[in-house]
């Protein structure tokens, strides 16, 4: 690990994938507080990056260091694995420890309400909200936006720059506007075998 | 309502059943998170395979049947999360074991008439102390594994995205939900505590409105479900297992019935 104090994770020439690599050699250092962007076109292995940076998927070569005891939350891309189980959503946030302070008035009423009975952009809005305001010093996210209307865009992007300086983010998204606005600085993935110029 | 509840003849009984049915619900609506509901078919299979075996050499079939149930969890956990596939496979060892035991060792029949029928009526002390120990100390187990399961249903790789594991939580789990029908099947029969642990479950995730209130109803549904039964067999001279199983199905068709799953909007 690099010896800058305020490092939690780096990366050095990391390669990730599943049965094979997925993704070009990737060098990162994400320090406390820090809002880094990551965009590239389909199958650049954005999602793959962020699985590696979990814990997860099998990495090829380099490696991840991270430093100890650092918390980190990732946001799937994929949907809740609902199926009809009787949560609530405010048994979720209550269950990553997220604060409800702050919570838009259009999602606080239906905090009582069970998960399955939440449209698909709420279930989306609460998903990325669990792990934003968790306790947590690193949270990543994967295509936050997915699904969710532009008064709830605005509402993460809100709380993303609230957030900036207090939690590290890592944050993938299609859409330049909230990636350019919410991001320190801002990560370029090309597919593999391409490198950016 | 009957006399049968106040008989001190059947206090016993009526206590370990009760105390089976207020745990297992609760066991159920765990196994459902995890999708692993056919595990308490394994799990009783075994129990039930392990109990012969034990009272063949002479040995208490309690401490049997939670042998072959725990060493079944063992094995599935070491074999990583095999999930329904571990468990049917379980399930088909634990019934062959016991149908060749029962083939070969003739001692054997009366057991396993009582553990696949259930012997409720024929409970004692023991058993009581098993049941309330489980229902203890399973409870209390359960209370502290319900959020790292929730979390890892909802949210997987919670913890390893910390760089924490959560073997333990589904290694202890396993083990829990083993001693569970391990202990319920030697008092109640396999088919009884099946059903305690799958109906009440689904008929609790189908109308319940969160977590802690399904839970509550589950435990509710089950008691309720034991008491009627309990009643009904000793007042009709009937076998306690099928007439808990009936009533269970009954309960199951009714809450098919009610309003309630999944209401996904759109948009």
């Amino acid at each position: 690990m690099n010896d800058d104090n305020h490092t939690l994770l780096e990366t050095i020439d990391l390669q990730a994938g599943y049965s094979a690599p997925v993704m070009n050699p990737v060098s990162l250092r994400i320090r406390a507080g820090e809002v880094i962007g990551v965009r590239g076109p389909n199958g650049c292995g954005k999602s793959t990056l962020l699985y590696a940076l979990a814990g997860r998927g099998t990495v090829f070569a380099g490696s991840v260091r991270r430093r100890p005891g650092v918390r980190v939350a990732h946001q799937h891309q994929n949907p809740l694995p609902l199926e009809d189980v009787p949560l609530s959503a405010g048994e979720l946030l209550r269950l990553t420890g997220a604060s409800t302070e702050g919570l838009p008035g259009w999602i606080a009423p239906l905090l009582p309400r069970r998960l399955d009975r939440l449209s698909g952009g709420q279930l989306q809005f609460l998903q990325v909200w669990a792990c934003l305001r968790a306790p947590i010093d690193l949270v990543l996210l994967d295509e936050p936006t997915n699904n969710v209307d532009q008064a709830g865009t605005e509402c993460l992007l809100a709380e993303i720059k609230r957030l900036r300086g207090k939690v590290a983010m890592l944050v993938v998204s299609h859409e330049p506007r909230f990636i350019e606005s919410s991001s320190d600085r801002i990560l370029d993935m090309q597919p593999i075998g391409e490198r950016a110029g | 309502m009957s006399q049968a509840l106040l008989d001190p003849l059947f206090r016993i009984p009526f206590l370990t059943g009760i105390a089976f049915a207020l745990s297992l619900p609760l066991l159920g609506m765990y196994l459902r998170l995890r999708e692993e509901w056919l595990a308490a078919l394994a799990f009783a299979q075994l129990a039930a395979a392990g109990s012969l075996a034990a009272a063949i050499v002479g040995l208490p079939f309690q401490l049997g049947a939670v042998c072959a149930a725990g060493l079944g969890a063992t094995a599935k956990s070491v074999l990583t999360r095999t999930g329904n596939n571990g468990y049917a496979a379980m399930m088909i060892l634990g019934w062959a074991v016991a149908v060749l035991l029962l083939a070969n060792v003739p001692v054997a029949e009366h057991l396993a008439h009582a553990l696949f029928d259930g012997q409720l009526y024929f409970t004692d002390i023991s058993h009581l102390a098993a049941a309330a120990g489980y229902l203890l100390v399973g409870g209390a187990s359960l209370a502290a594994l319900s959020r790292p399961l929730l979390l890892e249903r909802m949210l997987p790789g919670f913890f390893a995205a910390s760089g924490r594991s959560a073997r333990v939580y589904h290694v202890g789990f396993d083990l829990l939900a083993a001693a569970g029908l391990a202990l319920s099947t030697a008092s109640i029969g396999v088919m009884a505590a099946f059903g305690l642990v799958f109906v009440p479950s689904m008929v609790a995730y189908r109308i319940g409105p969160n977590w802690k209130a399904s839970l509550a109803l589950a435990a509710g549904v089950g008691s309720a479900s034991y008491v009627l039964a309990f009643v009904i067999a000793l007042e009709l001279d009937q076998p306690f297992g099928p007439v808990l199983v009936l009533i269970l199905v009954a309960v199951a068709g009714i809450a098919q019935a009610l309003p309630g799953g999944s209401r996904r909007k759109s948009g």
